[in-house]
């Protein structure tokens, strides 16, 4: 049993609707009681779809326990196969479906129904949403393509030379992160190499499309989280090698380049594919003000890594936090954290981001939804780079975070909440000015994630550690003249000074010791 | 799969169709949503899966409360395999949560679906929990499963489980409770309203406190603010209260009704309640007429969502002009709705509960002006050029009384303005 405020994904059968949802001609039976249709509403408002997502629920009660739970999953089969005439049909079962153990695949199979059935096992209990994604997506590919898999020994088909070299981008869902524009920024890009996409799949695909999987050279893994277990099938299977490259951020977007350039042999200079403007912006001496502003960074395994290089190789910042809620990716992430001189944060408890959060104070927070909420309450600003994202991050401009397109709006995304460079240096000059003061909201702001216009005295989650050290009024004066977006840093390392000089309390002094010690 | 239900007995009241089929509803534990707003010294400890954390997450975007008063425990494979003692687990997070929110006065132990499968007994375990924390909160459980309740049942579940700890109330006195959660300015314009009626003994039900609660006995009047609470219904009629039937307050005449019923009790003639009242029944009707000038003729579907739906439905075609093509509820009472019905009248097509498909082909052949619904159907439709109203936005809105008359006729009209003002294409 876990205590549980917020959860970062859903369970694992809201990664098979994700799949359905995606996917054209797919219809997915649920086996589930009625409360579970709530699942509807994250495709029809968090991301605007016109269509209800391609699910029927068995949607059983509690009188039906015992007695007709089982008739009924055959009558839902049957209805569904009837009125929306699937090219496959997927069944599984919610987390209160798995308990009933009426096993609906089973029961499928044995129907004499008109679709082809692929049953999915979902293990409500120890996995989630990400996992059910990648699950459903590997058994509906397995289920159409395990017949024509290479026998062993055989080898691909070369191409022959008249046709254009061809990749599938796998792994883009719906109620992904900007999943459709940066399928549209991808295409664009292999395009302008030469190479034409075969198959996008989940998105928008149907079942016949992902026949035609074999037919590319290469399988680009654009969202591992969801695509991972079925690239490496497909690589055994039939020898289809990886483009393993996620192609967000500007360096990234140059080594996606080298490695499909290479992976298919391709007769293209790197160099000459693109251009970005993000070198050029950060370069830019109005840029400066940038350098070594402490970031915390926690998303799902591919946009945490992905945003950590970005922020330190081509923002100039400096990653003090570094976190995923996918365990699948914990080695990875991990490894990643180490290299920055950090201890990755593994979790899906967002009290422990929180608490993470509170202690380093950063400048800015790169995460979800939950980093949002954090960030907003404890005044800092924050960029959503990563699912669990609200409706304000389905946007309707066209705002890739892959390729060139996607560093540019990443950019963007990550300067707009910060305090410009002289507008810092003002603040910190005239701090008491009547307008222009630390109370009031930074003018480019509007409302969102700004600074210290959050009450300093809202009620910590957790009781704050009982530090020994006390604050003389003088220096407590002095704190609040520090300007509101490093006062948290410097009140933490002021703190930790004077606990490791063994003070007992805080004066003007000790704040301006703790401040030259720490800009050793 | 439907079935007719003919009531020619029962005189000039809806038949009522009662469908069984694909439902498309939040369960109980949405309710939770506007309970731990409601309670505020509550805190609801959901024992289930990461489907219900995720539910409550996502249905109404409550993510503008920094913590929230609700949380789930969630089973994980070693509860359901019996490997962990799920009470002693369950113990062990109630003192880890106790712990962080000092704070808390009232915990429930809130039933999920899965909990409700594997017959984890909550009751027995929010007694036994009772007893180690006597001293500094009230504890108690109950089920908020959706295979047990819809929707706005959670609500009726959650007072139900708290009728036992009323305290008894003395012999003879006449009071009136008012039940169902009410928004905080609706109960103060109700207990002015009320005042200005010469009654004064009045309670709410449930207040805003966990401590504060009301007493009850024969001398008790139940008034209902809200038609969801049946079981609560039934637990206080058996502590002795007496059940005034009268219509619900939405809209201007529902909400004459609902105070002239209520004073009925006091002995005031319906007469002197309609002056007595005559300010804010001429504001209120003053304050509808223009949304009434864009819902006139209209038509309207309702989808079975809340519970509301019977009412509104009255007020919708009384007060505003609108036809309606068909009411839907997830769950009828005839007994709380008896007043409703006999003013909705036989010509009106109701149906009781759901076959999802069906329904939405009879949206699609009629083409209503507006159709109500969950939030999972309504982009759909729109998308089909249908206009719609999203029914969780009338729970958590302030409808109820005079002075929200204008604020729910103007929910219903927004959708059709706003088809009226834009010029952006085609909306299908």
């Amino acid at each position: 049993m876990e205590l549980t405020l917020w959860t970062y994904e859903g369970p694992p059968h809201v990664g098979a609707i994700r799949v359905a949802a995606s996917m054209r001609d797919v219809h997915l039976v649920l086996h589930a009681p009625q409360g579970d249709t709530y699942a509807d509403l994250l495709f029809t408002m968090i991301e605007r779809e016109g269509r209800r997502p391609p699910v029927t629920w068995t949607t059983f009660q509690a009188r039906d326990l015992g007695s007709s739970t089982a008739e009924m999953v055959i009558d839902t089969l049957r209805g569904a196969c009837e009125r929306y005439q699937p090219q496959v049909l997927l069944v599984a079962e919610s987390c209160t479906g798995e308990l009933i153990q009426d096993q609906p695949g089973a029961l499928a199979k044995g129907a004499g129904l008109s679709a082809p059935v692929i049953p999915i096992e979902m293990a409500a209990y120890t996995r989630k949403e990400n996992w059910g994604a990648s699950e459903t997506f590997y058994q509906l590919v397995r289920g159409l393509l395990a017949r024509q898999a290479l026998k062993p020994g055989e080898d691909r088909d070369p191409r022959s030379p008249e046709q254009p070299p061809s990749v599938n981008l796998i792994g883009p869902t719906k109620l992904g992160f900007r999943c459709r524009d940066d399928v549209t920024e991808i295409t664009r890009l292999l395009e302008g190499m030469g190479v034409r996409v075969n198959v996008v799949a989940p998105l928008n695909a149907s079942p016949r499309d992902l026949l035609r999987i074999p037919e590319a050279d290469a399988n680009v893994n654009l969202a591992p989280e969801v695509g991972d277990l079925t690239c490496e099938w497909l690589r055994r299977q039939f020898k289809q090698p990886i483009i393993s490259t996620v192609p967000m951020g500007w360096g990234a977007t140059r080594d996606f380049i080298a490695e499909v350039v290479e992976t298919l042999g391709l007769d293209v200079d790197p160099e000459s594919i693109g251009e970005s403007r993000l070198p050029w912006y950060s370069r830019s001496v109005d840029s400066t003000y940038l350098t070594d502003k402490r970031v915390f960074i926690f998303a799902d395994g591919t946009h945490a890594i992905a945003a950590a290089r970005m922020a330190r190789d081509e923002m100039g910042f400096e990653v003090v936090g570094l976190g995923t809620y996918s365990r699948e990716r914990a080695r990875d992430v991990r490894a990643l954290a180490s290299e920055y001189g950090l201890d990755a944060l593994i979790t899906d408890d967002y009290l422990a981001v929180e608490r993470a959060v509170e202690e380093l104070q950063p400048e800015l927070v790169l995460g979800t939804q939950m980093e949002r909420h954090i960030a907003k309450r404890l005044g800092i600003p924050c960029a959503v780079i990563s699912t669990p994202a609200h409706v304000q991050d389905y946007p309707a401009r066209y705002s890739p975070q892959m390729g060139f397109e996607g560093s540019n709006v990443i950019f963007d995304t990550w300067v707009h909440p910060l305090i410009m460079g002289l507008e810092e240096h003002l603040l910190t000059m005239f701090r008491d000015d009547f307008e222009f003061n630390d109370g009031a909201v930074p003018s480019h702001l509007g409302g969102e994630g700004g600074g210290s216009h959050q009450p300093e005295s809202v009620v910590p989650m957790t009781p704050p550690e009982s530090i020994a050290v006390a604050w003389a009024v003088s220096a407590e004066k002095e704190l609040r003249k520090i300007p509101f977006f490093v006062r948290g840093k410097a009140r933490r390392n002021t703190e930790h000074f004077a606990i490791e000089q063994g003070l007992s309390v805080i004066d003007v002094e000790t704040l301006y010791e703790a401040k030259a010690h720490y800009s050793r | 799969m439907s079935r007719v239900i003919a009531r020619a007995d029962e005189g000039n009241v809806p038949t009522v169709t009662t469908e069984r089929g694909e439902r498309a509803v939040f369960c109980g534990l949405t309710s939770i949503i506007w309970l731990h707003r409601r309670i505020q010294d509550a805190f609801f400890l959901v024992v289930g899966s990461r489907t219900c954390a995720h539910l409550l997450q996502s249905a109404a975007g409550v993510m503008i409360f920094a913590e929230p008063r609700f949380a789930t425990a969630i089973l994980g494979e070693r509860d359901l395999a019996g490997m962990a003692d799920c009470h002693e687990e369950l113990d062990r997070v109630v003192s880890e949560l106790l712990g962080r929110r000092p704070d808390i006065r009232r915990l429930f132990l809130v039933g999920s679906c899965p909990s409700e499968v594997i017959k984890l007994d909550l009751a027995n375990a929010a007694a036994r929990l009772q007893v180690v924390h006597d001293n500094r909160l009230r504890i108690s459980a109950f089920s908020g499963s959706g295979i047990e309740t819809t929707f706005t049942q959670g609500e009726d579940q959650c007072l139900t489980s708290m009728v036992p700890d009323l305290p008894t109330a003395k012999e003879g006195a006449q009071r009136l409770m008012v039940v169902g959660t009410l928004a905080d300015i609706v109960e103060e314009q109700f207990r002015r309203h009320f005042t200005s009626l010469g009654i004064t003994d009045v309670d709410f039900f449930p207040a805003a406190r966990a401590d504060d609660l009301p007493s009850v006995g024969p001398g008790t009047r139940v008034l209902l603010a809200q038609p969801y609470v049946s079981d609560t219904v039934s637990a206080l009629s058996k502590r002795g209260a007496k059940l005034i039937t009268a219509p619900f307050p939405l809209g201007a005449e529902g909400t004459l009704g609902w105070f002239q019923a209520a004073a009925a009790e006091w002995g005031h003639s319906a007469e002197s309640v309609r002056e007595l009242l005559a300010t804010p029944l001429a504001r209120a009707q003053k304050a509808l007429a223009k949304a009434k000038e864009c819902l006139q003729g209209r038509s309207i579907h309702f989808l079975p969502d809340s519970q509301l739906e019977i009412p509104l439905a009255r007020f919708l075609r009384d007060e505003c002009g609108m036809s309606l093509l068909e009411v839907a509820t997830p769950y009828l009472d005839q007994t709380l709705m008896a007043d409703e019905l006999q003013q909705l009248g036989a010509e009106v097509s109701l149906i009781e509960g759901s076959d999802l498909d069906s329904a939405l082909a009879r949206v699609r052949a009629n083409r209503p002006d507006l159709t109500v619904c969950g939030m999972g159907i309504a982009n759909p439709l729109e998308a089909e050029g249908l206009r719609t109203k999203w029914s969780i936005e009338l729970i958590f809105t302030p409808i109820q009384g005079f002075d929200q008359v204008a604020d729910l006729a103007g929910l219903f009209a927004r959708p059709l303005m706003r088809e009226r003002q834009l010029e952006v294409g085609s909306w299908s």
